[in-house]
């Protein structure tokens, strides 16, 4: 059971929607399409699902080309930002719809939707409509009804976008348990790295249609193989600015100089783009290698636990995101550290430079 | 995987429908269009004409008569009923129990038959017995719409706005309700008074209703025939015959196939190009 | 610029309330300071939208008073109250530029041409919007929406407050911080009262100096982001802020001192617990957990990538806690013990504090 995109692209027109997309995606794998508003995600998914036929390409699934086969005669489900539910059935109807379309007899049915109903918390609200109940809820039950199904391909596609903050962190903690002991391919669309990072499993980078990188969540996040991939994976977004690279030295115009030591020791002389997250930068001389930066302050944010300053250097707006509470004046000079070990380097092209 | 066959009996179910366009709008239409390029002499036997009918229907008289009456119809009707529309759907409540009362009365006139609503106004409007012909000579006016073409006109287009306004109420209606309160809430804090609130708010997001409605009045009313016949028949004289009319008189009457036919078509482009001029005005300042 | 100040409000949806539940909002007494940035914030259906809605004169209360520097306006429509709001999804009028848009709440207000011109232009280079003054309004992006709507509060010179439902709600992730920073940076700049709800901790904490956190129509604490953080008033604010929020463990009692797993915790309050009814509890944030080579014995049951840091769930007798490792510290494979950093665990009485 395993699905796979063979040079999958769509377009409408003149309009590229997806360039040209090979991914494989294995059973019981819980996938991740992290990118922007209009990246491509949701329209990926229904190239997927059989929603949409490629311009060109194929889709394989279990083996069999399944390219134009309607989304009826596969075995799929899809959530979807919107709580969409069957307004005027009850919450048990709702979770029993998709085992009527099968025929499974009554009492199987009342079996599988109980204890879908218990996994998900909605037990006592059986015999309610999805109106009289709360957002959370209401996404629930459209998850209890794709998990009854028993699909071969599950796709969700933002499903906590529209839920309270707190809401989204309980549901993002069940998420996962709910298809661990199933083999069904999961494929999770959001626009949020930290949600992408909790989940784990594997994540593909979406960028205006392309498909940046994929691979293990962690492993991208901490090896984006480009520009385009650590930008997608940052939040808040990452930190760049131009350096160059003479001898065994680099500099940042004539603000900063540091040693270029570990894997970037070997790398040619030139310029390149360096890359710091936004918590490799501190007001404190922390890590490894910590190089002191003169910046402007634009905003300090300060939340409970820890500081966000916005400042500007070298006409680059960065950001840093600091343990602690670093009070700054706003429009006052500052000096902030970047742990150059933790940097990231990309050259002209945007690829990652590593040893 | 399961498998499930796609069911391709689905179509059967299409056919009928396919049918009943074919007999109901092509058949005709070829037929017409048959008939507008042949002479007949009444025995079933057709000569080829070519173009003469439709020379002869765009050049006579009559036809561009009925035509500037059916357009002076038109216009009137939908500068009155649009306007009226809009105002008696932002009077209307968006709350509470008087919401059904006020959409139950305002779609009573769309209920009744065409023919019942002309036979109501000709009764209603006789100057002898009808109480709005008795009451308005009761008042002093020299009213006669069977006599006076003035009088004639006004009953006509006082008939299809009661007739008809609901309908562009009942849309432009269904287009304010469905703006978010918080545009109204906007507009509020930003001091902007009521017409501004129609100006900027209600307005513009009521125009792609507005485009449907008055889409749809102009297409009916420009195919109006029902109403004004049995209402004034055309009269008195040929003061009120708009082109629907006129067609059945020469079709009909004077069963002349070929010259009717030709203004069938004539009548059909028009109406298709004046749609499309409509649409597309409309459309386009959407998009700006 | 205004003080403003609730005085006993409340409110329900009810003609007659009967009980304690049919009220949205519950006897309110707040100050807001002039000039000040502050956050409500809450999960959906605590009442936070409801107040909004009477600050702005779209609600009338059902109880108490609405003060403007200490003028009594609780009859008040909105347009003269003098208030400015920016709603959770973008307002902007459709048919007119970007420059009419800002222009008209002042043309409303029959303003001179003159001076409108002055101080549209002003405010458009505050927002970054200059070059689009131009365009027609409709077609620009969320963003963009949310900018033109903050800026018709921002031109008028008479507002006494912006309120802001939820601002960002349409925003992608990645425009969210600027969007934010903007937002702050441009409160330091005009010193207008600011509030600002959301359900969003991050967005409240990082905007505001002072946080009204709510629920179910009550205030449950007002404080600064690091009140909140540190010392939460109830075991709810605990709960709602922080990701993931407070641990909130059963306790029991021996010779007047807390305890836990048989383990005695040591906590910022030195009080004997020997005379306080109700049901006891220990809080403690997953920030000032740590591991340690003695403790309350726990098992290390989950680790999730956060990227910056670990979020570890452990099992101690019976009850999950959570703690946060940072990048690059060791976590132990199986069994281990936990320290709790005496000056943040507090005591809770009936989800109370206890001083």
């Amino acid at each position: 059971m395993t699905l796979e995109l063979k040079d999958v692209s769509l377009r409408f027109g003149a309009d590229t929607h997806i360039y040209p997309t090979s991914l494989t995606l294995d059973p019981g794998s819980f996938n991740i399409l992290l990118g922007t508003t209009l990246a491509g995600k949701t329209t990926l998914m229904k190239l997927m699902a059989g929603l949409e036929k490629p311009t060109r390409g194929e889709v394989w699934f279990s083996g069999r080309n399944v390219t134009g086969v309607s989304v009826r005669s596969r075995n799929v489900s899809m959530v979807y930002q919107q709580f969409i539910n069957y307004p005027n059935l009850t919450v048990y109807e709702n979770i029993a719809s998709p085992l009527r379309v099968a025929r499974i007899a009554e009492a199987e049915i009342r079996k599988k939707v109980e204890s879908l109903a218990e996994l998900l918390k909605l037990s006592p609200m059986l015999e309610r409509r999805p109106g009289e109940l709360s957002g959370g809820q209401q996404q629930r039950t459209a998850l209890a009804r794709a998990l009854a199904k028993d699909s071969d391909l599950v796709l969700l596609d933002e499903p906590l976008a529209n839920l309270d903050f707190k809401l989204r962190e309980e549901l993002r903690d069940e998420l996962p348990r709910l298809f661990a002991d199933r083999d069904c391919i999961v494929v999770y669309a959001t626009t949020e790295p930290t949600e992408a990072l909790l989940f784990g499993g594997n994540t593909a980078c979406l960028h205006e249609g392309r498909i940046a990188q994929f691979g293990p969540t962690g492993e991208i996040y901490r090896a984006p193989k480009d520009l385009v991939s650590a930008q997608v994976f940052s939040d808040p977004p990452i930190n760049t600015v131009t350096v160059t690279k003479r001898g065994g030295e680099f500099r940042l115009a004539d603000m900063a100089a540091w040693a270029a030591i570990g894997e970037f020791a070997n790398i040619a002389d030139g310029d390149y783009t360096l890359g710091v997250r936004p918590h490799h930068v501190s007001p404190l001389a922390r890590g490894e290698n910590p190089v002191g930066i003169d910046g402007k302050v634009l905003v300090a944010e300060l939340s409970g636990s820890e500081s966000i300053i916005h400042f500007t250097m070298h006409g680059a707006t960065w950001v840093s995101q600091s343990h602690g509470i670093h009070p700054f004046e706003v429009g006052s000079q500052a000096k902030l550290y970047a742990d150059m070990s933790r940097a990231m380097l990309f050259d002209k092209n945007g690829t990652r430079v590593a040893a | 995987m399961n498998n499930k066959t796609i069911n391709h009996a689905a179509w059967i179910f299409v056919l009928p429908v396919v049918a009943l366009v074919a007999f109901n709008a092509i058949i005709p239409l070829m037929t017409v269009v048959n008939y507008s390029v042949q002479e007949t002499f009444g025995d079933n036997t057709f000569f080829w004409a070519g173009v003469i009918w439709f020379e002869e229907v765009l050049h006579s008289s009559r036809f561009h008569d009925a035509l500037l009456r059916q357009l002076a119809f038109t216009f009137t009707i939908l500068a009155i009923e649009v306007p009226l529309g809009v105002a008696i759907a932002l009077a209307m409540p968006r709350k509470g129990a008087w919401v059904s009362v006020c959409l139950v009365t305002m779609a009573l006139p769309l209920l009744i038959p065409w023919n019942v609503v002309g036979a109501m106004w000709n009764i209603f409007a006789l100057p002898d017995i009808g109480l709005l012909g008795r009451g308005l000579n009761a008042l002093g006016f020299d009213y006669n719409f069977t006599r006076q073409p003035g009088d004639a006109w006004f009953t006509l287009i006082l008939m299809d706005v009661w007739h008809w306004t609901s309908l562009v109420v009942l849309l432009a209606y269904a287009g304010l309700v469905s703006i978010p309160d918080a545009y109204y809430q906007a507009a509020k804090i930003d001091g902007a008074g009521s017409f501004a609130i129609f100006r900027f708010i209600q307005l513009p997001k009521l125009k792609r209703v507005l485009t449907i409605a008055v889409l749809l009045r102009f297409m009916d009313s420009f195919m109006i025939y029902t109403e004004p016949f049995v209402l004034t028949g055309g009269g008195p004289g040929n003061s009120t015959t708009l082109l629907s009319i006129d067609l059945v008189k020469i079709a009909l009457g004077q069963f002349d196939l070929g010259p009717a036919a030709a203004m069938s078509l004539i009548y059909f482009l028009i109406i298709l190009l004046l749609s499309w001029v409509f649409y597309t005005l409309m459309m386009r300042s959407e998009a700006q | 610029m205004a003080k403003i100040t609730l005085e006993n409000l409340g409110h329900s949806y009810m003609e007659s309330p009967q009980s304690e539940a049919d009220w949205a909002l519950k006897k309110l007494n707040i100050d807001w300071e002039d000039g000040g940035a502050y956050a409500l914030l809450g999960p959906s259906g605590c009442g936070k939208t409801t107040l909004l809605s009477i600050i702005s004169g779209l609600l009338h209360p059902s109880a108490g008073r609405v003060l403007f520097d200490d003028k009594d306006v609780t009859d008040l429509p909105p347009d003269q109250r003098h208030i400015a709001q920016v709603f959770q999804f973008p307002v902007v009028y459709d048919t007119m530029t970007v420059y009419d848009n800002l222009a008209f709440p002042l043309r409303n207000r029959h303003v001179p041409e003159a001076d409108v011109d002055k101080r549209v232009r002003e405010i458009a280079e505050m927002i970054d919007l200059t070059d689009t003054l131009g365009s027609r309004a409709k077609g620009l992006t969320a963003d963009g929406k949310q900018k033109i709507s903050l800026g018709r509060g921002l031109v008028r010179s008479d507002v006494n407050v912006i309120m802001f439902d939820e601002p960002l709600t349409v925003i992608d992730p990645h425009l969210k911080w600027l969007l934010r920073s903007k937002l702050k940076e441009l409160h330091q700049r005009v010193k207008t009262t600011m509030i600002y709800v959301t359900h969003d901790q991050t967005e409240a904490l990082t905007f505001a100096d002072k946080v009204v956190v709510m629920n179910l129509g009550e205030v449950v604490q007002i404080g600064t982001p690091v009140d909140l953080f540190e010392r939460p008033q109830h075991t709810f604010v605990g709960h709602f802020i922080g990701s993931p929020g407070m641990n909130v463990l059963p306790c029991a009692v021996e010779d007047g001192k807390p305890h836990f797993a048989g383990t005695e915790i040591d906590t910022a309050s030195d009080k004997n617990l020997n005379d306080i009814k109700g049901t006891l509890q220990i809080g403690v944030r997953p920030e000032f957990v740590q591991f340690a080579d003695k403790g309350v014995p726990a098992k290390v049951v989950k680790v999730s990538d956060a990227g910056r840091f670990r979020i570890v769930e452990t099992h101690a007798d019976d009850t999950s806690i959570k703690l946060l490792v940072p990048e690059g510290q060791g976590i132990p494979a199986d069994d281990a013990y936990l320290a709790f950093d005496r000056n943040h665990t507090q005591v809770y009485r009936d989800g109370w504090i206890v001083a």
